[in-house]
């Protein structure tokens, strides 16, 4: 099992150079000068020529990625001309933040997911499977922000019961119980979508199933349709889910830009939103790499439990 | 040599040779391990085995839809690699397959016509009326009525599918058929109208036929010679009332007395 | 051979691909969908001739004006604008801007996957590898990264949409080609002498076309919304231009004084996606064959039983298994037909009786009838009694049933394979079958699976224990079968098809030793097969099944020898038997001329 893990570590290094190329290709398919961006009124010729030599970007692509990428695996992501700090401070602290509300939404929505997937499956056209679909079709349908913007009129505004924006309350909190409750509106927001996602290939995947030949073979055995159900039929599907869950991580990674701008949450996604309509291109660069590079990590971990649950692929 | 249909000398077909991603050396399989027949014109030749025993790989060799490791193979008296190099159309021309599974060997959303036309068109090149006639030929020769033409693959049943998967490896004109378990997914009395369908469009066609099977009953009734193949090799080969008579190989007693039989030994 | 397969094959294809739009409408939420989709983009359409105000006429007077206030049904927003004409002409946008995403996706996405699946090797192995890395971007992230670097907009929000969209149908689409091109009828193709590119666009496009068209009506929706999304944080339309999520995102200043301007536009977004949704999931259930077949029903713990059946008296009190008129069906679209009519069969305690018929003839779904396992729905026990010592199975609880199952009534099925637990370990599956019977501490409940085990051959077998199935070969497999149904001493086993999946050799065995097990423990054996060798080497009485009702019963022998039946004489005469040789074809070709004569 750890030779396979291991195994697993190394086949992601070409994914993360891959990826670091594309980062790096999309980002110079900037048009325009940065230098411009970057000098704004400044920009005489001669400027101009001297932020390029020191970005080094008059050498050749290829050469300037190399540059880049060998900064990068050092530590240096460069620094944010806007803010003036080192990207990679920027990046690890707005990070954290992300990673507290993706981490509780992406466990609110699995779990959601799965029971919710579950009890519908096995009440197949009762009223909890109906209200359940329902419910999941309208949560894939709406837009996430829309949905934000509503919950804080209600919850916030009109009931007061939560607090609207931000992580920690300006004055006094800062504790944990303050972070549950400024996490609550945005997370549960987040979870909506990927929880939908997750409940109906939950669903599919139980009804088909239940319906395969092993599955008749443990009622034959004589065993009650509890363990038939949840120690055989759910068994097999949830090695179909994870995989979803994996790529839901990345619906809830990416769909934190929407829910970081509504609820001003401090974010990366906050904080790439901004640094686009800036043009800060490292700090974009940086911010990119570094949540893709935890995606694969997310998707690598969904791999593994995949695995340890079933055999056939660990051979 | 020039009486043969079909010559294979020292055939091999390996699977999964050369290294992984991180150097380690593969599993090897050979699945067909250095195999030399000969199938007369004119005769059936049989070869049975069991599952895993290779005898699907070397029927796929021979029509080209598998690639051998090594060997040499002569088809109508003419060598495969070079039929290779030209194309699956010259490989088409002089042998033709039946699958075993009839309904998953015709396309499920294209018509029978559509179907029965290409091999015409492609590999005979024969104009819009000369298919029309030649395809209400093939029909009738395999006992279809000629509105089948203008259907789908799934109103037939198994044995009328299988039927059509025959009149397209006729459509080919070539005098080689290569049988791939023809009646193992069928139910016994439609496999038994089958075999006779079989074996009259032999003496009318004078084709010859190289049967993959791995039931010795059918073997027995259809074929002019046996090839027993055990793991990649021909384990024995001989004209069949011998094979069933005097069984030379261990393994060839073991199957033949493995069969279940209608009545117990009397 | 499986339920679905007995039951006769459902005629599908060109009959139901012109009712397909019936069936898209019979479903009704999906026809709602339809209607409201059909709504909305006529009213898109229209925008240019319907009686609406300039959608960017600025009116700082009437600015903010609320809900059904004069002149605006929808209100204004904060530069005066008119809601309802400016959500007619967003709206307009957006669906343009995503169904035209969903398109270049659609086409660029679904090449590679055709290219891909079709090549397989080397080609394959790079096209994902490259669709890899654009999934290993979180979704939002890469497109928000390529708007950063073409600039914001509305064009390139949807070029940044339909990229981080392609790896979907290259993933569907290669999926599925990859299965197609090693079909058989992939290679008669080719042997028909078709060439690559013909077999791509003329045999494989044609069956990949229904996945496309799921994954474009399931992906449509998502586009809509990330369009929205990037133009919600400014970086989709530009001012004047608005879409929906453009009127949304500068609406939402007004959040708290006015924030229908923001509501608004969500509400429309929500009812374009939604209708876009109920419509995608109606068009996969039409195109998806399992879907229509009903293969997505959850079957429950025991098949259903006809409340008012006939329930014929026992006649053979003195059986250990009596079924009595046996009728079961299934029900599809409403209709109910039948697959057994009228069975009636008898197992005396310690005998072996044999049920044979050719595919369709209803044997398994008989066997599966006796304890209840046809999956229901679509199956019902529309009439008849079964009687267990006595007992009506199909009258007791459920609880009582179960009980019943695997302790006096066990199974063995076809193919090993799918029917052992794919991620249990042999012994575990062995002890289940135990434990759900007896209550013995895990010890003892190890000791007995290994000895159950070692009864039916596995060598080593406190070591194979430990082995999952997919570890064990075919005839291994059947074995851990076997051991599961002996578990509990059972009065009867009913073997469906045990050893069809299995080679001859292996099948000589594996009938040994349930001949073998049968003699030691006297048990009663139904034998359900379509294979009269397999029957005569093992049972003891022979019932032959056509068409769902038994057309003969007898003493094997006897019933060999000198069938009754037309039928059976037939099928008889059609068996290839090891020492008959070529007098085999003459024989079938008198009994096909005897049958053709009039």
């Amino acid at each position: 099992m750890s030779a396979y893990i291991l195994k697993r570590l190394l086949s992601i290094i070409p994914v993360l150079f891959g990826l670091s190329i594309i980062v790096f290709l999309v980002m110079s398919m900037i048009p325009g000068d940065p230098a411009i961006a970057i000098l704004g009124s400044y920009a005489t010729p001669e400027n101009v020529e001297r932020i390029n030599r020191d970005l080094g970007l008059d050498k050749p692509l290829v050469q300037q990625y190399f540059i880049w990428i060998g900064n990068v695996v050092q530590g240096d992501f460069g620094r944010s001309f806007a803010l003036n700090r080192p990207v990679l401070d920027e990046v690890l602290e707005r990070f954290r933040a992300t990673l507290i509300l993706a981490g509780v939404a992406l466990v609110l929505c699995s779990v959601m997911g799965l029971i919710a997937g579950v009890i519908s499956a096995v009440r197949q056209f009762g009223w909890a499977d109906k209200a359940i679909t329902f419910v999941v079709l309208a949560g894939i349908s709406m837009p996430s922000f829309w949905l934000g913007l509503i919950l804080i009129l209600l919850f916030a505004v009109r009931w007061r019961l939560l607090p609207a924006s931000g992580m920690y309350a300006i004055y006094g909190g800062g504790d944990l119980k303050d972070l549950l409750l400024h996490l609550i509106l945005p997370a549960s927001t987040l979870a909506v979508v990927a929880a939908g996602v997750i409940a109906r290939l939950t669903r599919a995947a139980m009804l088909e199933v239940l319906r395969q030949d092993f599955v008749r073979t443990a009622r034959a055995k004589g065993l009650p349709e509890r363990q038939v159900i949840y120690r055989h039929a759910f068994r097999a599907a949830l090695v179909g889910v994870i995989p979803v869950i994996g790529i839901q991580a990345g619906f809830v990674l990416g769909g934190a830009v929407y829910i970081e701008t509504v609820f001003q949450w401090p974010g990366i996604g906050a904080m790439l939103v901004k640094a686009i309509s800036t043009r800060d291109i490292l700090l974009v660069q940086g911010g990119v790499l570094i949540v893709a590079s935890s995606h694969v990590l997310f998707n690598l971990a969904a791999d593994v439990v995949q695995t340890m649950l079933d055999p056939r692929i660990r051979a | 040599m020039t009486d043969n249909a079909i010559q294979v000398r020292e055939l091999t077909k390996t699977f999964g040779e050369g290294r992984s991603f991180l150097g380690r050396e593969r599993h090897v399989v050979r699945a067909v391990d250095g195999i030399s027949l000969a199938l007369r014109s004119g005769e059936t030749l049989a070869v049975v085995g069991e599952s895993g025993s290779g005898k699907s790989t070397l029927a796929r060799m021979l029509v080209g839809l598998e690639e051998p490791t090594s060997g040499e193979m002569f088809i109508a008296g003419r060598d495969a690699a070079g039929l290779r190099r030209r194309g699956p159309r010259a490989f088409g021309k002089i042998v033709q397959y039946v699958f075993q599974d009839p309904v998953a060997s015709l396309n499920p959303r294209r018509t029978i016509q559509d179907i029965l036309e290409v091999p015409l068109k492609l590999l005979n090149g024969y104009d819009a009326g000369r298919r029309r006639a030649r395809m209400t030929e093939l029909l009738d020769a395999v006992h279809m009525p000629a509105d089948t033409l203008n259907r789908y693959p799934h109103e037939f049943s198994g044995g009328q599918a299988q039927r059509i998967a025959i009149a397209r490896a006729l459509a080919a004109e070539a005098q080689i058929l290569i049988l791939d378990e023809p009646v193992s997914a069928l139910d016994v009395s439609v496999q038994a109208q089958v075999l006779l369908l079989l074996q009259d469009l032999k003496r009318r066609f004078g084709l010859s036929y190289l049967l993959i099977s791995h039931d010795l009953a059918v073997v027995e009734a259809i074929s002019d010679r046996v090839a027993v193949m055990l793991l990649g090799k021909v384990v024995e080969e001989a004209p069949v009332q011998e094979v069933f008579a005097r069984p030379q190989n261990a393994y060839t007693r073991q199957l033949i007395a493995s069969a279940p039989k209608l009545r117990a030994s009397e | 051979m499986t339920v679905a397969t007995s039951s006769g094959p459902t005629p599908a294809g060109s009959r139901n691909q012109v009712s397909a739009w019936r069936l898209l409408l019979n479903n009704r939420l999906a026809a709602v969908g339809l209607v409201l989709l059909s709504l909305l983009v006529l009213v898109a359409l229209l925008a240019p001739l319907l009686p609406l105000p300039d959608p960017d006429a600025t009116a700082p007077a009437e600015r903010l004006q609320p809900v059904l206030s004069q002149g605006h049904l929808l209100g204004t927003d904060q530069l005066g604008r008119d809601i309802l004409s400016r959500l007619t002409w967003g709206s307009r946008v957006s669906m343009a801007v995503g169904f035209a995403a969903t398109l270049v996706a659609a086409a660029i996405g679904s090449t590679i996957g055709l290219v891909s699946g079709y090549a397989g090797g080397r080609t394959d192995n790079l096209m994902m590898r490259g669709v890899d890395m654009l999934m290993a971007f979180p979704y939002i992230l890469l497109a928000l990264a390529i708007v950063a670097a073409l600039g914001p907009g509305l064009m390139n929000a949807l070029y940044a949409i339909a990229i981080v969209n392609i790896p979907f149908f290259a993933r569907n689409v290669r999926g599925v080609t990859l299965g197609l091109s090693h079909a058989e009828f992939v290679d008669a193709a080719r042997l028909s002498g078709k060439g690559h590119l013909s077999i791509i666009t003329t045999e494989v496009l044609p069956n990949v076309l229904p996945v496309i068209v799921i994954t474009m009506s399931t992906t449509a929706g998502w586009m809509i919304l990330e369009t929205a999304g990037l133009s919600f944080l400014g970086l989709g339309a530009q001012p004047p231009q608005a879409d929906l999520g453009s009127m949304l995102g500068e609406g939402r200043a007004q959040l708290f004084t006015a924030p229908q301007v923001s509501i608004v536009p969500g509400v429309m977004i929500f009812l374009i996606v939604i209708s876009l949704n109920v419509l995608g999931d109606g068009i996969r259930d039409v195109l998806d064959p399992r879907l229509r077949s009903g293969a997505l029903l959850r079957p429950g713990p025991r098949t259903e039983v006809h409340s008012d059946r006939a329930q014929p008296a026992n006649g053979f009190p003195s059986a250990v298994l009596n079924v009595e008129g046996l009728e079961t069906g299934f029900v599809r679209n409403g209709h109910y037909s039948s697959a057994v009519k009228a069975v009636s069969l008898h197992l005396h305690p310690g005998e072996c009786l044999g049920l044979i018929g050719e595919s369709g003839s209803g044997k398994s779904v008989t066997a599966l009838s006796i304890m209840g396992l046809v999956n229901s729905p679509p199956g019902v026990i529309r009439n008849g009694g079964i009687y267990l010592h006595g007992d009506d199975v199909h009258s007791m609880p459920d609880t009582r049933l179960i009980s019943c199952r695997g302790s006096r009534v066990a199974y063995i099925f076809q193919d090993p394979l799918t029917t052992l637990h794919p991620m249990h370990t042999i012994g575990r599956q062995v002890e289940e079958a135990i434990s759900a019977h007896q209550r013995l501490d895990r010890r003892a409940l190890q000791e007995r699976s290994v000895a159950l085990l070692e009864r039916v051959g596995i060598r080593d077998a406190r070591e194979r224990a430990k082995h999952y199935p997919h570890q064990l070969s075919g005839g291994q497999r059947q074995r851990v079968g076997i051991a599961m149904a002996l578990a509990n001493d059972p009065d009867v086993i009913v073997a469906d098809e045990p050893t069809t999946a299995l080679d001859v050799t292996v099948q000589a065995q594996i009938l040994g030793l349930l001949k073998e097990l049968r003699r030691e423990r006297g048990m009663a054996l139904l034998f359900i097969t379509h294979d009269f060798g397999v029957v005569a080497e093992i049972c003891d009485r022979v019932a032959v099944m056509k068409d769902g009702v038994v057309v003969e019963t007898g003493p094997t022998q006897e019933l060999l020898a000198d069938p009754q039946h037309d039928y059976t004489k037939r099928l008889i005469a059609c068996v290839p038997e090891i020492g008959r040789g070529s007098d085999f074809l003459a024989r079938v070709r008198s009994v096909f001329d005897a049958g053709n004569k009039p």
